[in-house]
């Protein structure tokens, strides 16, 4: 028996691909398993070479998976590009109506479409394959059957009719594997979890934060991978108070949410690359004029239009330093599905408590996949709400309450309450009036740089301190890298950190690192941004890097970890 | 601000139109006060970069909240502020080069939008912060230091272009009348709808039109601008078009859609009629996705 089982479906855009890796997900989730599912495709509607992955397993998944046990492809192409990735001892369902595979002696072909066809319902392709797969791992078939009633009882006409369609689908994808004899490694059956469990994407746990911690207003411009967040605040975030909607450009998305920091409310964006370059100024003016927001920006491949459609983190210099002039953005990057709902909050609650833009640095591959998570507790959200100035401390003995009053944070004013004043993008004074004199540059300085302090908090993971050389990714490579630690874990030599709070960092947490012969940084970009920015903080860091679209394999990170440990006796990096 | 405040550093040049605009809107707000019985604090000035912008700083008297941003996203930072507090009355102040060339692409979805914001337009014809360069307005073969040999582009036309952008209430005025320029500031606020105000406002230093927006018989020069006929009908699209395209400055209420539903309005029927009035149950939208 087995833990785990990894299927990958690769075809063309709308051969119903993702929709078979997220069924499985849904079915084997339903039953009590632990799933994650992996998808990537090019930038186009329809067609493309489009694959989807699903991983089942007893025991919380870290990644997608490396080894395929069931490669299921719908064509000679798929077929060719994937099949290198399937196991010695994986099978290959393929699709015997597009192509024929002639030498396969661990390979099922079956004609999918006819199949489909046969039942009345050529959409039902997709269950066609899950039962292939489900036959394989020996699933029993009421996992499926149960979780079609429910996925198609929508209280229309025909619900009967597709439900039938789609049962006879996975029995006849169900009947042809069986007729062949073949099997991979049964999984054991599922383990038994505690409290309730929600299968949710990234964009949606990272919405639903958001929500929760009292957001009101919500503007975006479509982007991949970041429109998703858009089109489910559009159907969600409803009520009188609330606002969202589409803008002209991203420029027009960070100037309105100024608007509405600055108006008293809660407000913000998604965007991915192209849109943040365009956020650049009206970044630096909510730095400099104070205005709480949130932009989430889901990173993709760059620079330029880039990979719109892969996955990357390569955002996180740009997000630090989106505009000129001295500034530095708080960065809070969830490193799961479930971190994104926290993340959300927590950004939210940031931008309130500092009173300036905070970056929610997420990344195609974690707001795009489906996972299952405990079900927050929403008794673990506690929106913050900003200082703001009331109507006694107008009259605070020698004049009005002066919003930008000395090095400290200082109480909001709110539009249409006491305390007017001017949010200025031009260096001013304490009333928000423009000025050049050096006294006051100085000062306003400070003060943005200061308020920084109060973002420091001490939440981080750790585990095996004692060791000299540590491993911290950032972000979407988490899971690969926890994967790769545990793999390692036992050599007792390695450190394992993560902490979502990318700026500021827990000061905890860098005096720790600082103390380390050596940190690696697993991150996907070129530049070893984040191992840089450790180095600037007195980190021996240095980067394992990876620019190929796709997120870490942990057999990869596994293998490049243990070639460091073992020539620790080399070089080390000198800050 | 000026006045309690000598650190501020910025001083239009003497007889700037601006002087004019800035007293109008001080009148404009204050007779708000008093007649509508709405606070200051309630209404929102949102500036754009450039010599007019720093009217924001300049207001005497009781103060309105402001936001003094960057250049060109005056209407932006006003929807967000109207898309967040609907019951907020905000008025843009921004330059023509402001507004009309680096802001431009805002003006079509603040139309669209039909957000209920006044927008006063400083038109001096120039850059004047940055020095007396050309703006979208500089006349054809205006020689300016970024046009040594004369302005090769056209000039626009402003009206023209917010009338075709489906503006819904268009105003010409003159920095040279500040009450009636207050009266038409005060009419728009009260408009429901997007409004703009577009004055004429002269630059002393790098672009003197006083004398002629006035004409001056003796030199022989005709007037630029003249007062809109008492029989213009303003809720008529065509006879406005036919003064914006006139080949000289209409004075006066331009144009006024009659009918003007805007944004907040259009969401709240949208949302009544699709029930989604109420706040979202988070704890019920992560019940739909529990397994
Ligand atoms: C993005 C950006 N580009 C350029 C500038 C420089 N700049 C400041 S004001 C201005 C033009 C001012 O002209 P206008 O808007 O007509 O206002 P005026 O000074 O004439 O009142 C320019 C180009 C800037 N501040 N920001
Ligand atoms: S340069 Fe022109 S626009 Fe600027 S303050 Fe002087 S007169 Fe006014």
């Amino acid at each position: 028996m087995a833990t785990d089982l990894v299927v990958r479906f690769a075809g063309e855009g709308g051969q119903g691909v993702v929709t078979a890796a997220e069924g499985l997900a849904q079915a084997a989730a339903r039953v009590g398993y632990h799933v994650q599912t992996f998808s990537t495709f090019p930038s186009q509607i329809k067609g493309g070479p489009t694959w989807a992955q699903t991983r089942i397993s007893t025991r919380p998944v870290l990644a997608a998976g490396d080894q395929l046990d069931v490669l299921v492809v719908l064509n000679r192409y798929a077929y060719d590009h994937h099949i290198e990735e399937c196991r010695d001892d994986g099978i290959v369902v393929y699709n015997s109506g597009d192509f024929e595979i002639e030498d396969g002696n661990r390979c099922i072909g079956m004609e999918v479409d006819r199949l489909a066809r046969e039942t009345g319902n050529p959409l039902a392709a997709n269950m066609v394959m899950i039962g292939a797969v489900a036959a394989l791992a020996g699933m029993p078939a009421e996992y499926f059957t149960d979780f079609i009633r429910e996925r198609f009882t929508r209280g229309r006409a025909n619900d009967a009719v597709i439900i039938e369609g789609n049962i006879k689908a996975l029995d006849l994808g169900m009947d042809t594997v069986q007729e062949t004899g073949l099997t991979v490694a049964g999984l054991d059956s599922p383990p038994l979890t505690e409290g309730p469990r929600v299968l949710m994407r990234g964009y949606e746990a990272a919405s639903l934060g958001a929500i929760a911690s009292g957001l009101d207003v919500f503007v975006g411009y479509p982007i991949s991978p970041a429109t998703t967040m858009l089109t489910f605040m559009e159907r969600y975030l409803t009520g009188d108070g609330s606002y969202v909607g589409q803008s002209s450009s991203e420029i027009e998305s960070i100037t309105a949410l100024i608007g509405a920091g600055f108006a008293g409310k809660r407000a913000m964006t998604s965007t991915a690359g192209p849109g943040l370059s365009l956020m650049s100024e009206g970044l630096g003016l909510a730095w400099m004029a104070e205005i709480p927001l949130v932009v989430v920006n889901v990173q993709r491949g760059g620079p330029s239009t880039g990979l719109p459609t892969k996955t990357e983190q390569s955002d996180l210099l740009t997000a630090l330093n989106p505009g000129h002039g001295d500034l530095r953005i708080p960065i809070i990057a969830p490193g799961s599905v479930e971190e994104c709902f926290y993340a959300a909050a927590h950004a939210i609650n940031w931008a309130e408590r500092y009173q300036g833009p905070v970056i929610l640095l997420s990344e195609a591959s974690v707001a795009e996949r489906q996972q299952d998570v405990p079900r927050p507790p929403l008794s673990s959200i506690r929106p913050e709400s900003r200082v703001t100035v009331n109507g006694s401390e107008a009259i605070d003995g020698d004049g009005p309450p002066r919003r930008y009053r000395g090095e400290q944070l200082t109480p909001f004013p709110v539009p249409g309450g006491p305390g007017a004043y001017v949010a200025n993008g031009s260096e001013h004074d304490e009333y928000g009036d423009t000025t050049h004199l050096p006294k006051w540059h100085l000062q306003m300085t400070h003060r943005r740089f200061g308020k920084l302090a109060l973002l420091e908090e001490d939440l981080f993971e750790s585990e095996g301190t004692e060791a000299q050389i540590a491993l911290m990714p950032w972000g979407g490579s988490k899971g690969p890298s926890r994967a790769a630690y545990l793999a390692l874990r036992d050599r007792g030599d390695l450190a394992w950190y993560f902490t979502m709070f990318l700026n500021p960092l827990p000061p905890a947490l860098l005096e720790e690192l600082r103390a380390k012969e050596l940190v690696l940084v697993p991150e996907l970009n070129y530049l070893g941004q984040f191992a840089g920015l450790l180095r600037q903080q007195g980190v021996r860091a240095e980067a394992i890097t990876q620019y190929t679209g796709l997120p870490f394999k942990e057999r990869f990170l596994t293998e490049r970890i243990r070639e460091r440990l073992e020539a620790r006796t080399g070089e080390l990096v000198r800050v | 601000m000026t006045k309690r405040n000598p650190d501020y550093d910025f001083k239009w040049c003497p007889g700037c139109g601006d002087f004019g605009v800035v007293r109008a809107v001080e009148l404009a707000l204050a007779d708000r006060v008093t007649r509508l019985g709405e606070p200051i604090e309630n209404t929102v000035v949102v500036a754009g970069i450039g010599c007019s912008g720093n009217l924001v700083h300049l207001q005497e008297g009781p103060q309105p909240f402001g936001i003094h941003g960057i250049h060109g996203r005056t209407l932006p930072i006003a929807y967000g502020v109207k898309a967040a507090r609907p019951e907020l009355n905000v008025l843009v102040a921004a330059g023509d080069g402001d507004f009309l060339s680096i802001g431009a692409e805002h003006i079509g979805p603040a139309a669209k939008r039909n957000m209920d914001v006044t927008c006063v337009v400083m038109d001096n014809g120039i850059y004047g912060l940055t020095k007396g360069q050309a703006s979208p307005t500089s006349a054809f073969e205006a020689v300016t230091p970024t046009t040594p040999l004369g302005k090769l582009d056209d000039a626009m036309n402003p009206l023209e272009l917010f009338l075709a952008l489906g503006v819904n209430y268009i105003a010409s005025m003159l920095s040279t009348r500040p009450r009636d320029l207050a009266a038409t500031i005060g009419e728009a606020m009260e408009y429901p709808g997007f409004a703009i105000v577009h004055v004429q406002s002269p630059c002393t230093t790098y672009n003197d039109t006083y004398a002629a927006l006035k004409g001056n018989p003796k030199q022989g020069i005709e007037p630029a601008a003249y007062p809109l006929p008492e029989d213009h009908d303003p809720t008529n699209r065509e006879q406005a078009m036919a003064h914006a395209t006139s080949g000289r400055i209409p004075v006066g209420l331009l144009f006024r859609a009659p009918e003007s539903i805007p944004m907040y309005q259009r969401l709240t029927g949208a949302r009544e009629r699709a029930g989604q009035r109420e706040a979202p149950d988070v704890e019920a939208l992560l019940s739909t996705l529990e397994i």
